[in-house]
C-alpha cells in the first residue's frame, strides 16, 4: 500500500513539475529560445500575486486570475523589447540574456520584497486531504495535477484548433518560410512568450501556496523543468506533463530507497530516456 | 616614513587632546571590513543590517569613535566571500573584520584573516562548524590547532542537543524521534552520528528513526510521512529551511501523521517564516539564541534587549528576529576592541585587544578565552546561552515565541510550559 501511495504522490508531484515545464515546452517549442529565466519569471508571478492579495485584499484565487493577463503583458513585452533582439541563428545570445535576466529579477524581488519569507494561504485547504480507500489525498497537490492537465488541454486547444495555434506550428517547423508568407514571426513570438508566462502565473499561484517563497529560489526547480520538457518530447504538451509525471514518480520511489537517492533517481531516468529516445517520448518537432 | 608610522604620530597628536577615552582609539579613523551575503540564499541574515548599522553609526559616533564600516556582498557564495575580504584587507586597508553570515560567509572570510594577520571577529554559526570545520583533518582531534586571529561567539551543537532533549523529556512520548535534516553543512553536522545529535540521544534512551540527509528545496517527503506514521514517531526533529518544513509539514497533515513535537532547528527562527506555516505552526518548537524577553543590554546604547527589538520593529515595521542581537553584539564588540586597543589601526594590537575581550553586550557575556568552550577551542571560541521556545499563534493570527525551557541559563526567564502539538 505504502507503494502505491508512494507512487500517487509521485503523480502529483509530476503535476507540478509539469506546471512549471509548460512554459518552457512552449517557448523551446515555438523558437528553440531555453528560458534560463523561466524559474525566476513563476516566481516574480508569485510575488505579483501575493502583493495582488495582500494589498487589494483579494481571495487568492481572484488574485491569481487578475495575475494572469500582468503575465501576458510581461511575457509579451519582454519578447518585444528584449528576447527578440537576442533571437538569432546563434544560440548563445538568448542563453545569455535569460540568465543576466534572471539575477536581474532575482536581485530586484530582493530589494523590494527582501530575503523573507512569504506565502499565500489558503486558508487550511493546504493541509485538507481526502481518503480513497486507505490512501490520503492531498487537495491541493491534487489540485496542481488538474491545473496541469487543463492547462495541456487549453494549450493543445489553442495550438490545434486556432489560426493562431496554425501560426506557432507554423513557426516551429519553418520560421523562414513563415517569414515569406507574410507573417511576422517576431509578433508570434510576442504572443508565444505571453502565453508562457500566462502558465508561469498557473505554476506561480501554486508555487506561492503549497510552501514559502523567498526571492532566491526561482531556479532551484528548473533542471527538473527541462528535464520534463526533454523526456516528454519537443512540442508535445502532453508530453511534457508525462514527462513531469514520469521525474516525479522516479523521485518518490527513488526517494523511498533513500533519500539521498530521491533527485538522482529522476536525473537517471532522464538519462536513460535520453538514452533509448534521444528525441523524447512523444516529439512532434523534426529538427 | 611608513603609513602606520604616520598614523601613530597622527593617533599619538590626537590623544594630547584625550577626553576621557583611552589610548588612541579617540579622533582615530578606524576601518572594519563587513563580509555579508546581501543577496542570495543566506540574504536572511542580513536582513536587519540595515537598521543596526545605521543605529551603530549614531552609537558610535557619540562614544567619540571615528570608525568606518566597510561593507562587501558575498552574494551568498564562499569563494566570493573569501575573494572580497582580501579585497577589503588590500585595497582598503581595514584592521580588523566582522563576519556573521553562516559557515559558508565565516570560514572563508576567517581563514583569508587569519593569512592576512587581521584579526577576524564572527558569530552565527555553531563553534564546532567554526573551529572544527577549518581544521586541516577535521576527523583528527590531536592536530586540531588554536587560530592566532579568529574570534568567534556563538552556541555550539551541544547547547541545541541540550536544549531539544530537555524539551523532549518534559513531554511523555514514546522516546521515539524522527531524523529531518537536510544535506547541508548545518544537517550533516548536527546529524553527525559522533560529535551532532545522536550520541546525546542514545545516552538518553532515544530511539532515532533517520531515514538519511534530504535535499535542499525538496518537493516530497512521502517517504519521511510513511516511515514515521508506520513506526509510531512520536517527535521530529531536523534542521530544514522554510520552505522545506512547510511542504513536509502539509504532507504529514494530508495523510493524517501527527507527532507530538516537531522541534526545528534553522528554519523556525523568524516570525515570517513561522507565518508562513500559517495556523499548523501553533506549538512548533526551536532553539533559542535571542529573543526580546533576555536580560541582556547592549554596551553601545544601553537599550535592553526588548527595547531594541521594539526600536527595530518601529524603525522597520517588521517583526523582530534573533539575528538581530547578534549583529548589534558582533558591532559591540568590534567598538570594545577598539576602545581597548593600544593602537586601533594595528591588526595586531586590535588582535590583542580582542583575545582579551570580556564585555556583556545584548546576547549575554562575551569573552576570550572562552569559559565553557573545550580548553582547545577557547582562546578562539566563546559561549553564548541557548533555550528552547515554542511558537504559540494567537486567535488573531498572532504569533508569539514563548521560551518554555531554560534549565541550562536560569537567568533567561520562562515564561510557559511546554506542550504537545495536538
Amino acid at each position: 500500500m505504502i507503494l502505491i501511495d508512494t507512487i500517487l504522490q509521485g503523480v502529483m508531484l509530476g503535476g507540478l513539475y509539469a506546471l512549471f515545464a509548460l512554459g518552457l515546452s512552449l517557448t523551446f517549442g515555438v523558437m528553440r529560445l531555453v528560458n534560463l529565466a523561466h524559474g525566476d519569471l513563476i516566481l516574480l508571478g508569485s510575488y505579483i500575486i501575493l502583493t495582488l492579495a495582500g494589498s487589494l485584499y483579494l481571495p487568492p484565487l481572484i488574485a491569481a486570475l487578475v495575475a494572469l493577463p500582468i503575465m501576458f503583458v510581461l511575457g509579451w513585452a519582454l519578447q518585444r523589447f528584449l528576447l527578440n533582439h537576442a533571437l538569432h541563428d546563434d544560440i548563445l545570445p538568448p542563453l545569455i540574456v535569460t540568465f543576466g535576466l534572471s539575477i536581474l529579477i532575482q536581485n530586484g524581488l530582493l530589494a523590494i520584497f527582501t530575503a523573507d519569507s512569504r506565502r499565500l494561504s489558503l486558508g487550511g485547504i493546504e493541509a485538507q486531504s481526502f481518503a480513497v480507500g486507505p490512501l490520503n489525498i492531498g487537495v491541493l497537490p491534487l489540485m496542481t495535477l488538474l491545473a496541469a492537465v487543463l492547462v495541456v488541454l487549453l494549450l493543445n486547444f489553442v495550438f490545434f484548433k486556432t489560426a493562431l495555434g496554425r501560426a506557432f506550428r507554423a513557426t516551429s517547423d519553418d520560421a523562414t518560410t513563415l517569414t515569406l508568407m507574410g507573417r511576422d514571426t517576431r509578433r508570434v513570438f510576442a504572443i508565444a512568450t505571453g502565453i508562457a508566462l500566462v502558465v508561469a502565473g498557473v505554476a506561480a499561484f501554486f508555487l506561492a501556496t503549497r510552501a514559502s517563497i523567498n526571492p532566491s529560489i526561482g531556479p532551484a526547480r528548473l533542471i527538473f523543468a527541462f528535464e520534463a520538457v526533454i523526456i516528454g518530447g519537443l512540442g508535445s504538451f502532453w508530453g511534457t506533463l508525462i514527462g513531469g509525471i514520469i521525474l516525479g514518480v522516479a523521485q518518490t520511489l527513488g526517494g523511498s530507497i533513500d533519500p539521498e537517492f530521491q533527485v538522482l533517481a529522476g536525473h537517471l531516468v532522464f538519462i536513460a530516456i535520453l538514452f533509448l529516445r534521444p528525441r523524447g517520448l512523444f516529439p512532434r518537432a523534426f529538427d | 616614513m611608513k603609513r602606520r608610522t604616520i598614523l601613530k604620530g597622527i593617533a599619538a597628536g590626537a590623544m594630547t587632546s584625550g577626553l576621557g577615552l583611552p589610548a588612541l582609539a579617540k579622533g582615530v579613523k578606524v576601518k572594519i571590513g563587513y563580509v555579508r551575503p546581501e543577496t542570495g540564499p543566506l540574504a536572511g541574515f542580513t536582513g536587519a543590517d540595515d537598521f543596526v548599522l545605521s543605529n551603530f553609526a549614531n552609537s558610535s559616533t557619540a562614544m567619540g569613535l571615528d570608525i568606518e564600516i566597510i561593507t562587501r556582498d558575498s552574494q551568498s557564495s564562499p569563494s566570493r566571500a573569501g575573494d572580497v575580504a582580501a579585497e577589503l584587507i588590500i585595497d582598503e586597508e581595514v584592521s580588523m573584520m566582522i563576519v556573521g553570515g553562516a559557515p559558508e560567509t565565516n570560514n572563508p572570510v576567517a581563514t583569508i584573516c587569519e593569512s592576512e594577520g587581521v584579526p577576524c571577529i564572527s558569530t552565527l554559526s555553531p563553534w564546532q562548524a567554526y573551529f572544527i570545520a577549518r581544521q586541516a583533518n577535521p576527523a583528527d582531534p590531536s592536530t586540531w590547532k588554536p587560530f592566532d586571529y579568529g574570534f568567534h561567539f556563538f552556541w555550539g551543537l551541544e547547547d541545541v542537543v541540550g536544549v531539544f532533549t530537555k524539551m523532549w523529556q518534559k513531554l511523555d512520548t514514546n522516546k521515539k524521534v524522527g531524523f529531518l535534516f537536510a544535506n547541508d553543512a548545518d544537517g550533516l553536522a548536527w546529524a553527525d552520528p559522533n560529535n551532532g545529535l545522536p550520541p546525546v540521544m542514545n545516552q538518553l534512551g532515544y530511539d532515532i528513526v533517520d531515514l538519511g540527509r534530504h535535499k535542499v528545496l525538496n518537493d516530497d517527503f512521502t517517504n519521511f510521512v510513511n516511515a514515521f506514521k508506520q513506526q509510531d514517531v512520536d517527535v521530529v526533529t531536523g534542521t530544514m529551511i522554510p520552505p522545506d518544513f512547510i511542504t513536509f509539514w502539509n504532507q504529514a497533515q494530508q495523510q493524517g501523521y501527527k507527532p507530538k513535537m516537531a522541534t526545528v532547528g534553522k528554519g523556525l527562527l523568524y516570525p515570517q517564516d513561522v507565518a508562513a506555516v500559517g495556523p499548523a505552526a501553533h506549538n512548533l518548537s526551536c532553539e533559542v539564541w535571542w529573543a526580546p524577553s533576555f536580560p541582556f543590554s547592549s554596551s553601545l546604547n544601553g537599550m535592553s534587549a526588548a527595547d531594541y527589538a521594539a526600536s527595530f520593529t518601529d524603525a522597520t515595521g517588521r517583526p523582530w528576529t534573533q539575528v538581530l542581537g547578534f549583529v548589534h553584539a558582533l558591532l559591540e564588540v568590534a567598538a570594545d576592541t577598539v576602545k581597548r586597543a593600544g593602537d586601533p589601526t594595528d591588526p595586531d594590537s586590535l588582535t590583542e585587544a580582542v583575545a582579551a575581550t570580556n564585555l556583556d553586550t545584548i546576547v549575554g557575556n562575551v569573552a576570550w578565552p572562552g569559559a565553557s568552550a573545550p580548553p582547545f577551542a577557547a582562546p578562539n571560541v566563546t559561549r553564548t546561552p541557548v533555550a528552547g521556545g515554542q511558537w504559540r499563534v494567537g486567535d488573531d493570527g498572532s504569533l508569539d515565541l514563548v521560551i518554555v525551557e531554560n534549565s541550562d541559563h536560569p537567568m533567561i526567564p520562562k515564561a510557559g510550559d511546554i506542550e504537545p502539538l495536538n
